[in-house]
């Protein structure tokens, strides 16, 4: 409305780190957000008459074991990927608040189907992730047409899509898949041979690291090079960041919505395989819910972007698994939730100070390097 | 006007409302001094009720909690009756016809106590018989001792329904006349100005190659009602073929039909003998049309985004900035610098952010942009609004240059000494139609500004 930030992108671009930061500047933002998410939570631990110090103390003692980093790591995959999955939608405009729908949907029907052992060893295994991908994209793509067909916010549709989701997968689970194991109703096991195997990559740790993590690195590249380095990306990020210039550019708005809400539906597809291919192996009651909220955290925290999104997900699995040690020390294990939770508030907006910061200073920049006068980008305007 | 109402504040200067200097800050403050406006593009929730409509934001309350229906009712009965406006305040706004939508604004400003309305371009969206009707409520407002400030392109209509009229030119004050004391053609003249430079007599490079063929085209708004009607032209190649009118009169919108923005079914666009009508944007785009947008903020720049990605906007299927699927990251930016170089866009370098360049110097990257890769056609649309003048003349001559080494460029324009300098032939568009063919070497500021709007019929 004042045209103070319409001009310049909104801070909704901001947020979801449409907006490059250079230098830096680009590593300011999260140790400043981190800083002040650390204070915020010794203030709150002090107003409860705990010692901060030490609380801080436990978690890092906790986080350096070699169990719990495999533990840490396990976790974050799955965290990872989740983030991966919203961060392709954000990077285009898309909200699919649907990940977790998506993941659950298509963590049923491969576990149904791996259980059913079809076809032998890793070809199962690779079938169930074949299967899981395309379950996630076909939940995801009604979404996508649904936008473009009929107009309906994918907000919206995904978040109803998710309670469908669940009470489809329970009607799968309790009346075609399931098989009561004690009183755990669950998918049949996905047999041995096609179990995902773990990989020692932490020296004196008991508990092995999810095989999974190779894919999750691959697809962190993948992302990247998909957005930055691929006349695809360029559309889609094109898109996002300008719908009416990439219109104007010869860019199918339409296609590019389908399309990424499918990419980032495949990608959610994957979140349930570590658990699913190498810890549960099979989809259960117990199976993690709630993993696609989780991911969009992430993404906020990460800013889309493939190292930041990766180190969020380690700082969140790492508070996640470290909060039942605070409770050794009488601390409530919600504190973590808190520490979270401002973790991402104060990464919004230190970025956003950041970013008031550069866009001053390049302005400043480019008028000291050209001894020409700048006149007022607004002058247009006033027809 | 913006900054009548707030949304804009001045650089110097004062405004007095009842003889009291004001100082607005927000469209709220004209408000509460008595200014309302009407703006010409709706603001109305389509699924609430007129009632609804009228009081979303200043609700009447009983209690200080529940809304009072009632009062408000009654309150909007008799503003409609006083005023003649008869506003049913219960029918639900999507039911309205255009006119009536109308009335609801002007209802709506009325009955936040407005004593001084803005019209802005209120005729735009009225078929004729609408707009008698507007013109008697308007006659109604100001029997009641309102004021009202209508702002038009409209000639006729302005002599008509003002009392006093002033001319706008370029944002500064050409003059306030009396409409009993003028014709419609003064009128004009003031309009346009007659300061119109002599075209510069040069030689023609127009061949006798079609390069676009645009055949009967029209083009509808959502509701059906046509923006662009029956246009044909054709533009050979060395031929810079002007299009003049008054913005507003489907400019916009032709141009997005030729780009393929907007879907248009009934015409056919030919560039260089292959029908191109059912193409898409990309297609055409990679066919050889450059486009240079009227809002280069909205259509033609990534903001956001470093120069050298840029580059690669609309052009993201072809060399120097792809290679197959692949961005070529080195190809883009050396032919970032090369345009960086050639058109003298003045940056610190190529990774700085679009949005960090004045507006001349982004235009003469969007030029240098689409001058690139050796288009057939060229679409200019505006070039040289909100430039300074030194890079106006460098784009000027970039398209004197590219024309001459036989590029088609069509040029719409409101600028008129653009418009004469540049052109090889020149067309009058006038609510959607071409009105008139014109000789850019011999013709009279009168001629055009009669053509343009409206006021003499044919030339």
């Amino acid at each position: 409305m004042s045209g103070r930030t319409s001009e310049y992108g909104g801070f909704l671009d901001r947020m979801l780190g449409r907006v490059r930061l250079g230098g830096w500047l680009a590593v300011a933002a999260p140790v400043i957000a981190v800083v002040f998410a650390v204070l915020i939570t010794s203030v709150v631990l002090l107003a409860a008459g705990k010692d901060p110090v030490e609380a801080f103390t436990t978690l890092a003692d906790y986080g350096t074991q070699p169990r719990s980093m495999a533990l840490i790591l396990n976790t974050g995959v799955m965290y990872y990927i989740s983030a991966l999955a919203v961060a392709v939608g954000f990077r285009m405009n898309l909200f699919n608040i649907g990940v977790d729908g998506q993941y659950r949907l298509a963590a049923v029907v491969a576990a149904g189907l791996g259980g059913a052992a079809v076809v032998p060893g890793v070809l199962n295994l690779v079938l169930v992730v074949v299967v899981a991908v395309l379950v996630g994209a076909l939940w995801s793509a009604i979404a996508g047409l649904l936008r473009v067909y009929r107009g309906v916010s994918e907000v919206i549709s995904t978040i109803m899509l998710n309670a469908i989701a669940t009470g489809f997968g329970s009607w799968l689970v309790t009346e075609h898949l399931g098989v009561l194991t004690g009183n755990d109703l669950g998918t049949r096991p996905i047999p041995d041979d096609a179990h995902m195997p773990g990989i020692p990559l932490i020296a004196g740790s008991p508990v092995l690291v999810n095989g999974f993590i190779v894919v999750a690195v691959l697809l962190g590249i993948a992302y990247w090079v998909v957005l930055n380095r691929t006349r695809f990306g360029f559309e889609l990020r094109a898109t996002g960041k300008s719908e009416s210039a990439a219109v104007a550019s010869g860019v199918s708005v339409k296609k590019m919505i389908i399309v990424t809400m499918v990419m980032s539906g495949a990608v959610a597809g994957l979140i349930g395989m570590p658990e699913l291919l190498g810890a549960s192996y099979k989809y259960s009651n117990n199976f993690p819910a709630g993993l696609g909220f989780t991911g969009i955290a992430i993404a906020l925290l990460g800013r889309n972007s493939p190292v930041g999104m990766a180190v969020g997900a380690l700082l969140w699995s790492f508070l996640d698994n470290s909060s039942n040690q605070l409770q050794l020390l009488d601390i409530s294990k919600e504190i973590v939730q808190i520490m979270q939770g401002v973790v991402v508030l104060s990464v919004i907006v230190a970025y956003e100070l950041v970013h008031r910061y550069r866009l001053v200073a390049e302005q400043r920049r480019v008028s000291r390097e050209l001894a020409a006068p700048q006149q007022a980008p607004k002058a247009e305007a006033a027809a | 006007m913006k900054i009548l109402y707030g949304m804009q504040r001045p650089d110097e200067g004062e405004i007095r409302v009842n003889g009291s200097p004001v100082a607005f800050h927000t469209p709220a403050d004209a408000i509460a001094a008595g200014i309302g406006m009407v703006h010409q593009h709706f603001m109305l929730a389509d699924n609430l009720t007129v009632l609804e409509n009228v009081v979303l934001g200043s609700e009447p309350r009983r209690a200080g909690i529940a809304l009072d229906i009632a009062a408000a009712r009654k309150k909007i009965k008799e503003i409609s009756d006083a005023y003649g406006l008869g506003v049913r305040p219960d029918v639900p706004v999507e039911e309205l016809g255009v006119g009536d939508r109308q009335r609801v604004e002007i209802l709506k400003v009325l009955y936040r106590g407005a004593r001084i309305l803005i019209l802005d371009e209120p005729t735009a969206v009225l078929v004729p018989h609408e707009v008698e009707e507007l013109f008697d409520n308007l006659r109604g407002l100001v029997r009641e001792g309102l004021t009202i400030l209508f702002i038009s392109h409209k000639l006729d209509e302005v002599l008509r329904v003002a009392d006093e009229i002033t001319v706008i030119r370029r944002g500064t004050t050409v003059a306030t006349v009396n409409p009993k004391d003028v014709t419609s053609r003064k009128l004009a003249e003031l309009m346009v100005g007659s300061e119109l430079p002599s075209p510069e007599t040069r030689e023609s490079t127009v061949t006798d190659v079609v390069a676009l063929s645009v055949r009967d085209l029209t083009v509808r708004t959502a509701d059906g009602r046509p923006v662009v009607e029956n246009v044909s032209f054709d533009i050979r190649k060395g031929e810079v073929l002007g299009i003049a009118g008054v913005e507003g009169n489907g400019q916009a919108e032709l141009v997005e039909a030729i780009m393929g923005m907007r879907p248009c079914e009934v015409g056919t666009l030919t560039l260089g003998g292959v029908d191109i009508s059912r193409w898409s944007t990309l297609k055409r785009r990679a066919g050889g049309i450059g486009y240079i947008p009227e809002d280069r903020h909205r259509h033609g720049l990534l903001l956001e985004s470093p120069l050298w990605e840029n580059r690669i906007l609309g052009h993201q299927t072809r060399r120097p900035n792809v290679k197959g699927p692949w961005i070529d990251r080195a190809g883009a930016r050396a032919d970032t610098r090369r345009i960086v170089e050639e058109y003298d866009v003045r940056t610190p370098g190529i990774d700085v952010d679009a949005a960090a360049l004045s507006g001349g110097n982004q235009q003469k990257l969007i030029v240098g942009r689409e001058m690139s890769g050796d288009p057939v056609l060229l679409i200019a649309s505006h070039p040289t609004r909100g430039v300074d003048v030194g890079a106006q003349a460098a784009i000027w001559d970039h398209l004197r240059t590219a024309r001459a080494a036989g590029l088609a460029v069509l040029l719409i324009s409101a600028d008129l000494d653009e418009l004469i300098g540049l052109s090889d032939t020149l067309k009058v568009i006038l609510r959607g139609r071409i009105v008139a063919d014109v000789d850019p070497a011999n013709v009279t500021p009168e001629q055009l500004g009669s053509a343009m709007t409206g006021a003499g019929e044919g030339v």
